[in-house]
């Protein structure tokens, strides 16, 4: 497979994983209408034709791809008539993920996707051989973080395994599961008075249903077995039943962690973690895996877990001690019991959340902005919001409702703080 | 920190918002007016002026709020304060700074004026400066992109 100057193709099956669905469901209407055979040869002949000219663009996809290492730099080269190539420096690379969606298992192939910083977005090899996949993440991996190249797979210890049971029971107390069981009592009401209502309710529900089955599956999934793992390169996670992904989050690359308490775990102690890293999601295959949700490190965890990750991902955190003043409550007056936040040299943390408790770190280092927000109700409150911007997708965190005079004080030690750390 | 040494937008973008201003209303009266106009002159004739006399508050506001923007270079960071109902005060590092873009809509062409606008990593920083005089805008990007340099930073 490997072409001159160190060119390499992708896996030749790749273009019909990456139709993935499309590629079963033509399997799926055409395997009866040949095996039927005579009853529409013209039809038959049709389906024919489409899946030959489908196969076709594959291939020529397929052979107009190719991608090699050059020195520090990834470069992908694909297209036939707009011809693109693009060049990814691995030093860039902020996490490096494999997703091995159904199909691809079933072939043993592997995606390799490296997030990059800033405005980047993805570099997404789709797909290689898994062996092949492994050993090249591990020398990429190793490139971008300046190590030794052909150095062994290094050893993991493994943190988390969060069980099947925990998942279940997490999935039954979220908001997709709440929306399905309100959905089946509103039918079954309907029902009861009388047909005409009950047909309304079952019609509106079945999109809505299917949609909701769908995220209620793609969180299981993405939840099942997951396995959190500390490496030297960095943190990995895995997880999934069938579509199973691989991330890991090389050290010194974190912009945010959050810790979430949903209202309903609370009984359970339960608390999911959500680690950013830079990289806006501007890449079309990731829009596919809808990550306008960031992937929980740990979908669903115990706060002693999550605590032994927070302690490896934020060493010496430091506690949320400060409240805002009780004035502040007339501005916000479910979050008030809540908000608190704290800073040392290097890292900041906010605690917030009406009914969930959410609690976000951010080390200093990350910090690319800060803002003092205040709106009017602040303004007569004399309270303002201190805003720390990350290059993460969605995590910041924010320090509301500090006293007037205070917030001032604090953006001053925060400005200077930030400086000595991107320094240090 | 001290208000003395806050640099403001041009003079000029008085002006400029006196004329967006202007030219909003003016268009808003006329679908507005128009409308009401054909059930009758007289009820055209309230339209047209209740539009009018929105038109004059925005003006207003917009008048305060051009007062209310100010930077001021530091030796390390940017500060952008902006806003009346909603202040905010934004500090831009420039070891942070990706890139810094130079913007002027026609309505700024005509009174050569343009928009510095600051991107660092984060997507939500929202630090721009409005107004400035083309060259000055031009002399501030150069300064900042040069600070920048100074001060680069990884992520």
């Amino acid at each position: 497979m490997t072409a001159p100057e160190g060119w390499h193709r992708l896996h030749p099956l790749s273009p019909a994983v990456r139709a993935g669905r499309l590629t079963i469901a033509f399997l799926i209407i055409f395997v009866p209408t040949f095996a039927g055979g005579g009853s529409g040869g013209w039809d038959a002949a049709g389906h024919l034709v489409v899946l030959l000219v489908l196969a076709a663009l594959g291939f020529v996809a397929w052979l107009v791809t190719r991608w090699r290492i050059e020195g520090a730099h990834l470069r992908i080269e694909t297209g036939l008539l707009r011809r693109s190539s693009r060049r990814f420096p691995l030093s860039q690379v902020q996490a490096i993920d494999t997703v091995r969606p159904g199909l691809a298992r079933i072939l043993g192939l592997t995606e390799l996707r490296l997030r990059m910083g800033g405005t980047g977005g993805a570099a997404s090899l789709a797909y290689l051989p898994h062996r092949q996949a492994l050993v090249l993440r591990a020398r990429l991996l190793a490139l971008a973080t300046g190590a030794q190249e052909d150095a062994p797979e290094p050893l993991e210890r493994v943190l988390v395994t969060v069980p099947v049971r925990r998942v279940l029971g997490s999935l039954a107390l979220s908001g997709p599961a709440l929306l399905l069981v309100v959905y089946v009592v509103a039918t079954v009401v309907g029902l009861a008075h009388g047909g005409s209502a009950a047909h309304a309710v079952a019609g509106s529900a079945v999109p809505v249903l299917l949609g909701d089955a769908v995220a209620l599956w793609r969180r299981f999934n993405r939840a099942y077995n997951a396995t959190i793992a500390a490496a030297p390169e960095g943190l990995r996670v895995r997880s999934g039943l069938v579509e199973t992904t691989a991330e890991t989050i090389p050290e010194g690359r974190v912009q945010a962690v959050q810790l979430v308490e949903p209202v309903l775990w609370r009984p359970f102690g339960w608390c999911r973690l959500e680690v950013d890293v830079a990289g806006r999601v501007h890449d079309r295959s990731d829009e596919r895996h809808d990550e306008r949700q960031l992937r929980p490190v740990l979908p669903v965890g115990t706060r002693a877990e999550a605590a032994a990750l927070i302690e490896l991902l934020v060493p010496a955190a430091p506690q949320p001690r400060r409240k805002p003043p009780p004035r502040a409550r007339w501005k916000s007056p479910l979050r008030y019991r809540r908000l608190a936040f704290g800073y040392d040299e290097r890292c900041a943390v906010a605690t917030t959340g009406r009914l969930a408790r959410i609690e976000a770190w951010v080390p200093l280092t990350k910090v690319q902005s800060l803002r003092r927000v205040q709106g009017p109700v602040q303004r007569r409150l004399r309270v303002a919001t201190l805003h720390l911007d990350t290059a993460g997708k969605r995590v910041g965190a924010a320090f509301r409702d500090v006293d007037d005079d205070e917030s001032l004080r604090d953006l001053d030690r925060l400005i200077e703080l930030a400086r000595a750390a991107r320094r240090a | 920190m001290p208000s003395a040494d806050w640099k403001r937008p041009s003079p000029r973008l008085r002006r400029a918002r006196h004329l967006e201003a202007g030219i909003g209303t003016a268009l808003a009266a006329l679908v507005v007016g128009g409308s009401f106009a054909l059930s009758s002159a007289a009820k055209g004739a309230i339209a047209v002026a209740c539009v009018l006399a929105g038109g004059v508050l925005l003006d207003v506001g917009l008048q305060r709020r051009v007062g209310a923007w100010g930077y001021l270079e530091r030796e390390d960071d940017l500060l952008i304060r902006r806003g009346l109902l909603v202040r905010r005060l934004s500090v831009v590092p420039y070891g942070r700074m990706q890139f810094v873009d130079v913007t002027a809509g026609p309505i700024e062409r005509s009174f050569k004026l343009a928009t510095v606008r600051l991107h660092t990593a984060a997507a939500t920083t929202d630090a721009r400066i409005p107004g400035l005089a083309t060259d000055e805008a031009s002399r501030l990007r150069d300064r900042l992109a040069a600070r920048g340099e100074a001060h680069a930073a990884g992520l």
